[in-house]
């Protein structure tokens, strides 16, 4: 199977009063029938990187690459209508926060059954079916119930749910999860990856899992891609994680308290402003 | 700028150093450089521009009327009334003869002269009833915005006509008329920052030191209120130009022979078919300086409160 | 039940508003310093006539009495009798309101068919030229005199180029012609099928139309800019974009959709000061409303009317509020 996205030299600049502002510089990966994590602290660029993709940036943004593909469509050089038959339909993005990411005035039924209706040909009624279904899918248990509410009555693992639910409708070939646990509480976090885990293997889709936390993404992860100050600092299996090489990856896992080796006082990460450079 | 007594004063160079310095060694240096980053921000802002221009424009030519006419706004010609625009005449003549473009300058005092005053009356009034009854919250608070919920009630100019017909039409009751009605919008606004501010952590810290309720509320949560109040009252003195010139309209606000614009368009709306610029020009003028309110306020709620534009 | 709880909360403030609207009323009306004996009986009636007069009035009692009695007569329907015309206020209200309601309708209609795809539009391309251009009309929207407006458009669409008639609610030719049923004299001309009274009600109608929506223009379409602009700032948009849905899609049913129950505020405020503007664009284009009927009676010095006009007006404002708060609480999911 052929690489689903190919990026290089990835460079993504905002507007500020002072002139552009670099926040990405330079990155480049392929990525093909896999699951790749995306690791970084707040402002490293993951997030920014990861939206390129669907060109999902504000339109203040300013994106350039010597290459960006999504199965072979130049993504950069794309009208925004063909943008629409990605994004979706071939490719979906979970958000953080479905406090947030949901639409507050539609219920969650017809968000997901919208999703649906742009990429498949259906009426009404088979879209609400295909909602309640899809629901079924990610394991809420009263799937009818719940396609009417709203999501400010949802809590936050059935609100991720529905999101999971509504990306999924358009049968999409790579997920792009944002954070997709850090809004939740610590016991439905593992739920909901598992969820998502369980939904890669069985659809055969790709998978980009941007995380803050290392062992976790290289818990669920073939391959990770650790990035600091708009830059990847190394790409490793996450079988090999601790083979890693570079220190910024080194420090990172020295942080981590163990049970195995315990220590009196955790380690402080040291940075080197080389890395930045 | 001579309260500014830093060494560096002497130069530009200096001074702009110093007004941006990322690390300010004293409070004064720290909020005249917030001052100064704003003032380069509205700088940017053309319209608001053009608004702070008209409207120094406006207060220059009304505070300096004497000096740019040698007419007198009430020396009646009764053979030269309603002459067109001439060298004589800049803007010509109304229908007693009197020189339209010194009236005009003249009207200038009048009506910005209103809106000082009310702006006097309005903006500590609703200032401290809003921070008040935010700050302390309960009954206070509920009783206080019952009675502006009362006085939002009616709108504006219909409250204003009824206040000025029980008080005698003119000038001091359109005022109080005016700001009688005003000052409940600024209160809610008020309120509002005050709820906001009340929640922050220094404030429950201030509370810990022990600090009384009015210096809490004066020294700490008024001048966070000021900001967007600032920018509500200037756009609202495009309001007040435009309500004290339909009571002057009316016949319920300043009373001819006063060079009042509202005014003077009603004492010669008469004359729009023949001699149209008479009305129209202080129509025109009540226009610009609405406008340029307006747009100051516009342009300064993009600088002082983002969160509102 | 829950639904019940938060309308009666919407409800519970009202009495407490419309107390103190009346008790507005009632000071504005003892702070006069013309004599309303006097204003009846005229200058010259003898001192007994006064106090006979000022019994019945019950203007000799202490003023809670007084208040007490103007409360009851309102509960009655009662605003006393206006000196100017000799009827009952309220008989006049009824008769001039509707044409004050018909002028403000249509108003409002023309100003939110602009004015919210305006907004819309210049939010979804901030800083583009469209979004100063429509930023700049509304802040003139604001700015403009209604009453310069109304003499100007007079001025060029009936003077100038004669496309519009001029003053008045209808050619003299059909006065008298269409029965007051509505009191809207469009809507009873159509009603009873004049439809050559229709047309000429529809003409005169135009110009003070379209004086007062550009007044409310600016309102709405600045409201409805800046709402939208908040709007499109929500995650929420990101996940429609996610979705691949079109722009329009994403614009009008995620964005506005959020913002529509928020306009309803926005919308019946806008209303009610239309009835503020009103008065000016009344005076000027001879309209006549109930604004029209206030000016009269101001300049007589009449005070029931005057009184009688602004309560009527402040029960509409506090109805209309009232409408927009329920209407809040009801359609939106998130109060619900």
């Amino acid at each position: 199977m052929s690489a689903h996205v190919e990026m290089r030299d990835l460079r993504v600049a905002f507007p500020s009063p002072r002139g552009p502002v670099e926040v990405v510089h330079g990155v480049s990966f392929t990525l093909g029938a896999e699951k790749l994590g995306i690791v970084g602290e707040s402002g490293s660029g993951k997030s920014v990187t990861a939206r390129a993709i669907l060109k999902l940036l504000p339109r203040a943004a300013t994106i350039s690459a010597t290459r960006l593909t999504f199965d072979g469509i130049d993504v950069l050089g794309a009208s925004e209508r063909q943008m629409r038959a990605i994004r979706g339909k071939r490719a979906g993005l979970i958000l953080q926060d479905p406090k947030y990411a949901l639409n507050p005035v539609m219920t969650a039924g017809a968000q997901i059954a919208e999703a649906w209706r742009v990429h498949h040909r259906g009426s009404a009624r088979q879209a609400r079916a295909a909602a309640i279904d899809l629901l079924a899918q990610v394991r809420i248990r009263d799937p009818g119930r719940v396609a009417a509410l709203y999501p400010h009555e949802l809590s936050g693992g059935m609100g991720q749910r529905v999101m999971i639910a509504m990306m999924l409708a358009p049968d999409p070939e790579l997920l792009i999860a944002d954070e997709p646990t850090s809004a939740l509480d610590a016991t439905v976090q593992a739920e909901i990856l598992r969820l998502i885990e369980d939904l890669v293997a069985r659809r055969g889709m790709g998978l980009i899992l941007i995380s803050h936390d290392l062992p976790l993404v290289s818990h669920f992860c073939d391959r990770v891609m650790v990035m600091y100050a708009g830059r990847v600092m190394e790409e490793l299996r996450a079988a090999n994680l601790s083979a890693a090489q570079h220190p910024y990856t080194r420090g990172l896992l020295d942080c981590l308290p163990s049970l195995i080796h315990p220590k009196d006082r955790l380690s402080v990460l040291k940075r080197d402003p080389a890395w930045e450079g | 700028m001579s309260d500014l007594s830093t060494p560096l004063s002497g130069n530009a160079a200096g001074l702009r150093a110093w007004l941006l310095s990322e690390t300010p060694d004293s409070r004064r240096q720290a909020a005249w450089g917030r001052s100064y980053r704003g003032w380069l921000n509205f700088r940017r802002n053309p319209l608001g521009m053009a608004g702070l221009i008209i409207v120094l424009a406006l207060l220059v030519l009304s505070l300096a009327a004497p000096l740019l006419t040698w007419q007198s706004p009430d020396v009646q010609h009764l053979a030269q009334r309603l002459a067109p625009p001439s060298a004589a005449h800049w803007l010509g003549t109304d229908e007693l003869g009197r020189d339209l473009y010194t009236r005009l300058l003249f009207g200038g005092r009048i009506t910005l002269g209103m809106v000082v005053a009310v702006v006097v009356l309005v903006a500590p009034l609703g200032l401290v009833v809003g921070a008040v009854s935010g700050y302390l919250g309960g009954m206070t608070d509920r009783i206080m915005m019952r009675v502006t919920d009362i006085f939002l009630s009616i709108p504006q100019l219909i409250l204003a006509l009824a206040f000025v017909a029980a008080l005698k039409p003119g000038i001091s009751s359109a005022v109080i008329a005016i700001a009688l009605t005003s000052w409940p919008p600024i209160a809610r606004l008020a309120r509002a920052d005050a709820l906001t501010v009340r929640a922050n952590d220094y404030i429950a810290a201030v509370k810990l030191a022990g600090a009384s309720p009015a210096r809490i509320i004066f020294r700490h949560i008024l001048p966070l209120c000021l900001p967007s109040v600032i920018v509500r009252i200037t756009l609202d003195m495009s309001g007040i130009i435009l309500t004290a010139a339909g009571l002057g309209f009316l016949g319920m606000g300043a009373q001819p022979p006063m060079p009042e614009w509202g005014t003077m368009i009603a004492s010669t709306r008469g004359y729009i078919l023949e001699q149209w610029w008479v009305p129209t020009i202080p129509g025109l003028a009540i226009l610009i300086a609405s406008l340029a309110f307006n747009l100051l306020g516009d342009g300064l709620r993009d600088v002082l409160d983002p969160k509102q534009s | 039940m829950k639904r019940v709880r938060t309308l009666a909360g919407a409800l519970a403030s009202v009495p407490i508003t419309l107390f103190g609207l009346v008790l507005i009323t009632f000071v504005i009306g003892r702070v006069v310093p013309i004599d309303p004996v006097v204003a009846i009986v005229g200058d010259h009636a003898p001192p007994e006539v006064i106090a006979r007069v000022r019994a019945e009035l019950g203007l000799d009692r202490p003023l809670p009495v007084q208040f007490l009695i103007y409360v009851k007569n309102l509960l009655h329907g009662d605003l006393g009798r206006s000196v100017m015309t000799s009827h009952r206020v309220t008989t006049d209200i009824a008769q001039y309101f509707p044409a004050t309601i018909e002028l403000a309708t249509a108003a409002i209609i023309l100003a939110l068919l602009v004015g919210i795809p305006a907004g819309v539009l210049a939010a979804s391309r901030q800083g583009s030229r469209l979004d100063h251009i429509v930023r700049v009309l509304s802040i003139g929207g604001q700015s403009v005199p209604v009453f310069v407006l109304g003499m100007i458009f007079l001025l060029i669409f009936y003077v100038k180029l004669g496309i519009a008639p001029g003053t008045g609610q209808q050619n003299v030719l059909y006065e008298g012609m269409v029965p007051h049923i509505t009191g809207m004299h469009v809507i009873d001309a159509a009603l009873t099928g004049q439809w050559d009274a229709f047309w000429d009600g529809l003409a005169h109608l135009a110009l003070p139309a379209l004086v007062l929506a550009y007044f409310s223009l600016g309102y709405i379409t600045r409201m409805t800019r800046a709402y939208m602009i908040d709007a499109l700032k929500g995650e929420y948009i990101i996940t429609a974009r996610a979705k691949g849905l079109s722009g329009a899609r994403i614009l009008w049913r995620h964005a506005f959709g959020n913002i529509s129950v928020g306009l309803i505020t926005v919308i019946a405020l806008a209303y009610a000061n239309l009835l503020s503007g009103a008065v000016l664009t009344e005076t000027v284009f001879s309209w006549p409303g109930l604004g029209l009927y206030l000016t009269v009676s101001l300049l007589n010095a009449d005070m029931n009317a005057v009184l009688g006009a602004t309560l009527v007006v402040g029960l509409v404002y506090i109805g209309l509020n009232l409408i927009a708060d329920l209407a809040y609480r009801l359609f939106d999911p998130r109060v619900r």
